[in-house]
């Protein structure tokens, strides 16, 4: 770990790294732009296509059901669920990164273990999401929604909805898979015998990356 | 040695100082639950045309729920300047991305409406209610 940086350094004269950070997590750094913009070119297209139709589905009729209260309408609430659960984990990532600092195994095993499952959590609440829309016949392809002012609605909905949700899922699920490799590492004494925990803080920017990026999808899908 | 080494790494570590972490997460609870009775109890009591200015109003909140995620969980704020200018200034060609994407979409649309009357016409026409559960039929498809 580098030193605590001194004032008035000249960090592009040679000799030290002029970003003061580990070369990996530089690298995790460039990923996750390359990925933000991979997100960005997805929800920039939905939202083109979205300004040239002439009407669009409303979020507040689409998204209203929560599990086990049958048809009841209760609008955003099961979304509001999945974002708190993401936020938390999101939270106990960077206690764990804090733990790791610290150099504290126990603390960060399990803060680890917690971030799983809220991982793990999140993912379950939307398999239920899309199960249920599956049921209402919403897929690719296939849009029973009709538009706001009563329309018929195209099948661009749907299509955006499964692929951009379907491929932030995907982040989440890989991340925790990374989470619980971390896990393992951490319980087999490897950031230990290394001397440091950077591979948790790795791990930490991508599963707040994955945070990030719901945020968006959040405002994008659930609210506009 | 040790005890200097330590004293270091605690003060550079200041923060990720837990009261930090939860004040961040005070934060985004609370801006998503404006955002969420915004989005369901204001916001469906006005007209469709107004929407737009609610929309400016999570564009702003959900900026900042992204900054206060970047700042201070991904712990961007406490890097040095040239680590924030090097992610930051490549970001700001989104600004760029989403207004012009956006801009021909509407233009798109403004077009088609134009110069295609019968897909005016049609995109205005309502369809009459389904039994819920039943899927309805692609657009085109063949009864």
């Amino acid at each position: 770990m580098a030193q605590a940086m001194q004032a008035e350094k000249k960090w592009w004269s040679g000799g030290k790294s002029p970003f003061n950070v580990e070369y990996g997590k530089l690298m995790m750094w460039y990923f996750l732009m390359s990925d933000a913009f991979t997100f960005g070119a997805f929800l920039i297209s939905y939202g083109t296509i979205r300004f040239s139709s002439n009407a669009w589905p409303d979020p507040n009729h689409v998204f209203a059901s929560f599990p086990g209260m049958g048809s009841t309408h209760m609008p955003l609430v099961f979304v509001s669920l999945m974002t708190f659960i993401l936020i938390m984990s999101s939270v106990t990532m960077v206690l764990a990164v804090g733990a790791g600092h610290a150099k504290d195994k126990k603390r960060v095993m399990f803060y680890m273990f917690l971030t799983i499952l809220g991982g793990i959590a999140f993912l379950s609440c939307q398999a239920w999401e899309w199960t249920h829309l599956y049921e209402e016949g919403a897929w690719w392809g296939r849009n029973p929604f009709h538009n706001y002012d009563g329309s018929q609605s195209s099948t661009n909905f749907t299509n955006f909805f499964f692929t951009i949700t379907g491929f932030h899922g995907f982040h989440v699920f890989s991340g925790v898979i990374i989470n619980i490799i971390m896990l393992i590492m951490t319980w087999k004494d490897v950031f230990e015998k290394k001397g440091h925990y950077l591979m948790i803080e790795k791990a930490g920017l991508y599963w707040h990356f994955v945070d990030l990026v719901w945020v968006f999808v959040f405002t994008c899908f659930y609210l506009f | 040695m040790e005890n200097a080494h330590s004293a270091t790494a605690h003060n550079d570590e200041h923060s990720f100082d837990t009261k930090v972490i939860w004040r961040t997460f005070w934060i985004l609870l609370v801006i998503t639950c404006m955002e969420l009775t915004v989005g369901m109890f204001i916001a469906p009591r006005y007209p469709h045309h107004i929407k737009i200015w609610f929309n400016v109003l999570y564009i702003i909140l959900t900026g900042a729920k992204a900054f206060y995620i970047i700042a201070e969980f991904m712990h961007l704020r406490h890097e040095i300047k040239n680590l924030i200018m090097t992610i930051g200034v490549p970001a700001l060609l989104f600004l760029w991305f989403i207004g012009a994407f956006l801009w021909d979409g509407n233009s798109y649309k403004n077009l088609r409406n134009n110069y295609d009357r019968n897909h005016l016409e049609q995109s205005k026409q309502k369809v009459e209610e389904k039994e819920p559960g039943k899927p309805a039929q692609k657009p085109g498809a063949l009864d």
